[in-house]
């Protein structure tokens, strides 16, 4: 009892000299001009998009900085009934996987394309944890256009990072698994002669940047944590933090914490390209889903593809070394010089910053520590560039401002410390509220960091906003870090969990897709004018080819329907004007409702269990006569010969106007 | 005989005209502007010698409200008539300075103002058919209310700013008038003055 006493004691004695001083509260840590500085007057714009992840809700949150306005949240890896994703006919397939149709997913972290190790507002990464998957969206549309599945992977967290001129973005397993070629049906206590970490690199097409998975690499069966590519002098390298050298298979928090060093391990990515060009590697025979949203036909499709080449440890003996990081690093994070690599023992008292110019000529020197399942291990002290000392408890993640600085999240000790990464001395350090995750500063992990704010991601939220009850709003807080100390300015809430962010200037991306232009919509179903509308059965499936344009839909009845047809709605949406989508929604839909773009066709299926009128509208205002956008289905029973007709804007209504005779095929 | 010829200088501005108006035939004459508060960035129609430019087709979408009919450039036959009209007076300048002679240079002006007010009356016909012409089964009937934009300047129509203001080829035809009309007064004063 007493050796229990003694040990809180000495935490709470060890926690006050780590973090230097008692942390200050929150009514301390906001500046008088606070309110000034993040306030963006009405009608004028945010200087910054912020690109949060959502988590567990699998979408990716859209904020203006400094203000914290939430501005949008783009569906990726989960159905959005807001919109119809992954509802419509023609985003289903966007979400279909090896395992079918996977509406949902634990969306960690973002990547926005680069060149020249700067971004570029072209396009924006993100990973799914739980069944891996890489997406891209592209951000003249802000929609998700390509979702590519990843084998021979579990928990894919060491994801999306990007190569400096976006030739690869990575997926590197969280959880060993074995081959998707071998029998995954082993006992657990297998684990360490059968389960393998993969590493896989996705190629990226210059100018479409549609994504192919270009080979992978059948790593040791270690957990991977967190990553990111080098840059300039580094750039042929990837970096990849990893856990569990103990290769424990149960009680992990305890029986992975035990080797006082893990590793980060560096990856030569350009060697192992040539590798693959040259022919080496396996082909492991397996399956994964490749959907792609074409943006001409409106319409995704969802294609399985059945193997991959992977390269072996022995493949890579020349292109692939361990660095020795104290206990469990997490952030893996490579200063805008691509010299130091600065590596979160999210365990450890400190923090390690290694050289690349040092690992190169330690490599060179040959100056190993040994092996670690076949992959050279290079002395930690021959690698280092030095230890940041007394940093705060539980360092995670590390970005930077372009002025020499690092600033690093400290989970434990709840707050977020800036330093120096030359000389390695502490120069600031503000709280956060509470238990920072990761931490963002626009460009900050690229090679031209705009160093003006940092928004840091917590993963606690107590006291911060009305409760709502047991389950509280996620929480944003953001720095300006212009000057020497840094200045808490906001709060702001998120969605989900948000992991890590990416933000980047507005100006960047000021030449959006406003509306889609008709005449290039190559939907199979396009209706490109309201005379074209139309309904056509096919057996039991009833084509609807309509339209939508301020306040009418065409066709707005429709008879002759039977119970158990399968009823499409193709709805294009003929306006060509910014900000005017239609909705469309029928009374007793199982999916969900359409929200449909100018310009832009989608498909909602509808099959009628009971006979009966169904009504169909718009569900987005739209005009004034919004509300008057509406419409009839009438359905007969199963078998009935009820002709299909319906009716195309017929002007001074009657129950007596004027109908069309629907097409039979 | 010598006073009825033209001095260099008339000659060479005649000239200037005549190309000026070959410009205008590659440009809108005129503009129609619209704002609104849900279209803070505006909706812009152009009229050329020869066609109907800019954002008519949403203008057309918005005025079904208040059963405006819908603009087609196919329905009118000015521009069928412009380019030629245009065409011709720039004909009419060369062959003026050409000619050299001082009662050319009268008989362009005079058409030249004829065919100007001819296009104004004409605009502004236009504008008032539209703008008084409405379907009677409309959305939105405002009793009394009229949507026809002004010929030159500002007008509020319901929720609508309505400009209307000329273009690049309006700008020239309005300088062709002035210059023609300034170089037939300077032409007409010169024999007296020689006189004195
Ligand atoms: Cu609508």
């Amino acid at each position: 009892m007493k050796s229990l006493k003694f040990f809180g004691l000495g935490s709470v004695m060890a926690l006050l000299l780590l973090s230097g001083c008692k942390p200050k509260g929150t009514e301390t840590a906001v500046t008088g001009d606070a309110a000034e500085r993040v306030y963006v007057a009405p009608g004028k714009y945010d200087e910054f998009y912020n690109f949060v992840s959502g988590g567990f809700n699998g979408q990716v949150n859209v904020y203006g900085l400094p203000s914290g306005r939430l501005l949008k949240v783009l569906p990726v890896f989960s159905v959005n009934p807001e919109n119809g994703y992954g509802y419509s006919e023609e985003t289903k397939p966007m979400l279909q996987t090896s395992h079918g149709f996977i509406p949902w997913d634990d969306q960690h972290h973002l990547s926005l394309s680069q060149t020249n190790g700067e971004v570029d507002g072209r396009w924006l990464f993100a990973n799914a944890n739980n069944t891996p998957r890489v997406a891209r969206l592209d951000l003249k549309t802000f929609k998700t256009v390509e979702i590519l599945e990843i084998p021979n992977s579990a928990g894919n967290h060491s994801s999306p990072f990007l190569t400096e001129n976006t030739e690869y973005v990575v997926a590197g397993t969280r959880f060993a698994v074995p081959m998707d070629d071998e029998n995954g049906d082993v006992p657990i206590e297998s684990f360490k002669s059968n389960f393998k970490g993969v590493l896989s690199f996705i190629g990226i097409d210059k100018q479409s940047g549609d994504m192919d998975l270009s080979f992978q690499i059948e790593a040791p069966g270690i957990n991977f944590d967190l990553s990111h590519a080098g840059k300039k002098k580094s750039g042929d390298w990837f970096f990849f933090s990893c856990y569990n050298s103990e290769k424990a298979n149960t009680l992990l928090e305890v029986n992975a914490s035990q080797n006082d060093k893990d590793f980060i391990m560096a990856v030569n990515w350009k060697k192992a390209a040539e590798l693959v060009k040259a022919g080496k590697g396996r082909k492991v025979v397996t399956e994964y889903a490749h959907n792609k949203f074409d943006e001409s036909t409106h319409t995704a499709t969802s294609t399985m593809k059945k193997e991959v080449i992977v390269l072996s440890v022995e493949d890579m003996k020349d292109a692939m070394f361990m660095i020795p990081c104290p206990k469990s690093p997490h952030g893996c994070d490579i200063d805008p010089t691509g010299e130091y690599i600065v590596g979160s023992g999210k365990l450890a008292a400190l923090i390690p910053v290694f050289s690349f110019d040092k690992m190169i000529k330690a490599i060179a020197d040959k100056n190993f520590a040994g092996e670690f399942d076949g992959v050279k291990v290079i002395k930690y002290e021959a690698a280092l560039h030095g230890e940041v000392q007394k940093p705060g408890l539980g360092p995670l993640h590390t970005e930077f401002d372009g002025k020499g600085n690092a600033y690093t999240s400290m989970f434990v000790s709840s707050e977020v410390v800036k330093w120096n990464i030359k000389d390695l001395k502490v120069l600031d350090r503000q709280p956060t509220f509470y238990s920072v995750g990761h931490l963002m500063i626009p460009g900050g992990d690229s090679a031209k960091p705009f160093g003006k704010y940092l928004v840091a991601y917590n993963k606690i939220t107590k006291d911060r906003y009305l409760p709502t009850g047991p389950e509280l709003a996620q929480s944003a807080q953001l720095y300006d870090i212009s000057g020497d100390k840094m200045k808490l300015l906001l709060d702001y809430p998120t969605f989900g969990e948000p992991h890590y962010a990416q933000a980047l200037p507005a100006e960047m991306l000021k030449d959006q897709v406003k509306f889609f232009r008709i005449e290039d919509n190559k939907h199979p179903y396009a209706t490109k004018g309201e005379a074209e509308s139309k309904v056509v059965r096919e057996g039991n499936k009833v084509h609807v080819y309509m339209t939508s344009i301020r306040s009418h839909f065409a066709p707005d009845n429709i008879e002759g329907i039977r119970v158990g047809d399968e009823v499409l709605f193709h709805v294009t949406n003929l306006e060509q004007d910014w900000d005017i989508p239609h909705g469309f929604a029928i009374k007793g839909a199982e999916n969900a409702e359409l929200l449909i773009m100018p310009g832009e066709t989608c498909t909602l299926k509808w099959i009628p269990k009971k006979p009966g009128m169904y009504p169909m509208y718009c569900t987005d205002f739209c005009s004034a006569l919004h509300q008057e956008m509406q419409g009839y289905v009438r359905v007969s029973p199963a078998g009935s010969n009820t002709p299909l007709i319906y009716s195309l804007n017929n002007k001074k209504d009657n129950a007596q106007s004027p109908v069309k005779a629907g097409e039979t095929k | 005989m010598k006073n009825n010829s033209l001095k260099k200088i008339t000659r060479i501005a005649l000239v200037f005209c005549g190309c000026a108006l070959v410009v205008s035939l590659f440009v809108p004459l005129w503009s129609i502007y619209l704002t609104a508060p849900q279209y803070p960035e505006g909706l812009a129609m152009y009229l050329w010698p020869n066609k109907i430019t800019g954002e008519y087709e949403i203008i057309n979408g918005l005025n079904h409200y208040i059963g405006m009919k819908t603009i087609h450039p196919d329905d009118f036959w000015e521009f069928k008539v412009l380019p030629y009209a245009l065409g011709f007076f720039a004909f009419l300048c060369f062959l003026t300075a050409f000619l050299n002679r001082k009662i050319w240079l009268y008989l362009t002006l005079v058409l030249f103002l004829i065919f100007g007010v001819a296009f104004m009356v004409d605009f502004w016909l236009w504008e008032y058919d539209y703008g008084h012409n409405l379907d009677p089964t409309a959305p939105i009937i405002v009793p009394g209310m009229s949507y026809q934009p002004p010929l030159i300047g500002f007008k509020q129509l319901l929720n609508f700013g309505a400009y209307s203001y000329p273009n690049i080829g309006g700008g020239i035809m309005f300088g062709v008038a002035l210059i023609l009309a300034i170089l037939a007064f300077i032409e007409y004063r010169k024999p007296k003055q020689s006189e004195l």
